[in-house]
């Protein structure tokens, strides 16, 4: 067994530097690697491409980052939900790559998977496919995209080991698995870490050779965006 | 003329025993109220899950399980949970049999254009593209006229568009059309008290009327 405990949350991060390209889990607030989130913060590196499917809201998820002027570049599939996002990105101050959803998912998988290029259907027609080479098979013309990689990939799960093995829970899985495997240091905080030996190695969703880092966080808010019940 | 639960009650009358289904954010995430009870489908979540269930009660809230509208919900019994990366290999690879989505305007060669609007702020496609590129099935909701009385079912998609010649049908406020393969859309249905007039005067691109069209039938 290879160990990649750290201590916390500002050990995970000491070596990011600024214009560091993040890789960051999570589909709306729901995943989102909140202790990594904060220690970014207080370690103040600025000039960030985060690679993530959303942008947080203003006062939760990368939207604090934003707020703080770190990030330079976001690369995302839908943004909305934050209005000092909209504010720099209307003034130029944060520049913005948007990707379909299932592209940006499959070019992180690509990306951890050693798979420089591939073809999709998404975009064919519209200004995503603007520049890009495409190609006909079996009569559709589909789309070649890039694989993403990451400087560091930051990563949230339920439960892991000291091995690096992880588990996620409900969809808070979503970006998470693909991220892990596309980080050249890939960082994982988790709700519990558990002893070695006590995740079942046929239920472990992330394999510990694509985990660098791990540590239990603290505190998790899990903030819920849109809190929808029934009654009775 | 229908209000949204009357497009989704409509549109719910699409849905076949044993589909899979994704389900659009809006008045399309209504539909799920109105499928017979009778009827085993499974409603599938982009963000990672098979097996949609409904609202959760106020104590069975769980922050880690939403939707695509990043709605708190539940699990059915049988569900399964996946990354974002299998959620949308099995829409790419047609294994969704219907998706249901809005539109803000869609064309008679079945252009959709649903994700910008040019000089607003732009908030990103999410995975629009990715299901209007591969669904083997779209039905899409929509207000067949603006606000301000213009068409949205147009000759050609003024906005940006989200997808090439991939609508099947629409379920609008006055009308169910298909689109043709061959363009144009062929009016199947009036919604109560409208009449093919007001359906020829609010749509722009080719209209098909071919013999008497009935009044839609609503539970």
């Amino acid at each position: 067994m290879i160990d990649k405990r750290v201590l916390n949350s500002d050990e995970a991060v000491r070596d990011i530097p600024d214009n560091a390209v993040l890789m960051l889990g999570g589909f709306g607030l729901c995943g989102i690697p909140e202790n990594c989130i904060s220690a970014l913060l207080r370690k103040g590196i600025k000039g960030l491409t985060c690679i993530s499917n959303n942008a947080g809201v203003d006062d939760f998820g990368i939207g604090l980052l934003l707020k703080t002027r770190q990030v330079r570049k976001m690369i995302s599939s839908y943004v909305g939900e934050n209005a000092e996002f909209e504010r720099q990105l209307l003034s130029g101050e944060l520049e913005v790559e948007l990707i379909p959803q299932g592209t940006l998912a499959e070019r992180v998988r690509a990306g951890g998977a050693g798979i420089p290029a591939f073809f999709t259907p998404a975009g064919v027609g519209t200004e995503v496919a603007e520049g890009k080479e495409t190609r006909v098979f079996e009569g559709k013309t589909y789309l070649m995209e890039n694989w993403l990689k990451a400087d560091f990939a930051i990563v949230k799960a339920w439960k892991g080991d000291a091995a690096g093995n992880l588990v996620y829970k409900g969809t808070a899985r979503n970006f998470n698995p693909m991220m892990a495997t596309a980080g050249n240091m890939t960082i994982a905080e988790v709700e519990e870490l558990v002893e070695v030996g006590e995740l079942d190695p046929n239920e472990i969703h992330t394999p510990g050779i694509y985990v660098h880092r791990i540590f239990q966080g603290a505190n998790y808010e899990k903030r819920i965006e849109q809190k929808t019940i029934i009654e009775n | 003329m229908l209000d949204k639960v009357g497009i989704a009650k409509r549109i719910a009358q699409e849905v076949r025993d044993g589909m899979y289904i994704n389900l659009g954010i809006g008045i399309p995430t209504l539909v799920a109220n109105y499928i017979p009870k009778n009827m085993n489908v499974v409603l599938q979540s982009e963000n990672g899950l098979l097996g949609i269930g409904p609202f959760p009660l106020e104590k069975n809230i769980d922050p880690d399980l939403i939707n695509a509208g990043k709605q708190t919900i539940t699990m059915m019994l049988g569900s399964a949970l996946f990354s974002s990366a299998e959620s949308f290999a099995m829409i790419r690879s047609g294994k969704v049999d219907l998706t249901i989505l809005g539109a803000m305007e869609v064309s008679e060669m079945g252009d959709i254009a649903n994700w910008k609007v040019p000089g607003k702020m732009v908030k990103g496609m999410g995975g629009a593209m990715d299901l209007v590129a591969s669904a083997k099935n779209i039905i899409v909701a929509m207000q067949h006229c603006s606000k301000e009385g213009a068409s949205k079912l147009l000759r050609k998609c003024s906005l940006p568009i989200t997808g090439l010649g991939c609508v099947k049908k629409i379920v609008s406020d006055l009308a169910v059309l298909d689109v043709l393969p061959s363009g144009g859309f062929k009016l199947l249905e009036r919604a109560p008290g409208v009449s093919i007039e007001q359906i020829k005067n609010a749509t722009e691109g080719k209209l098909i009327i071919d013999g008497n069209i009935p009044e839609m039938k609503l539970q």
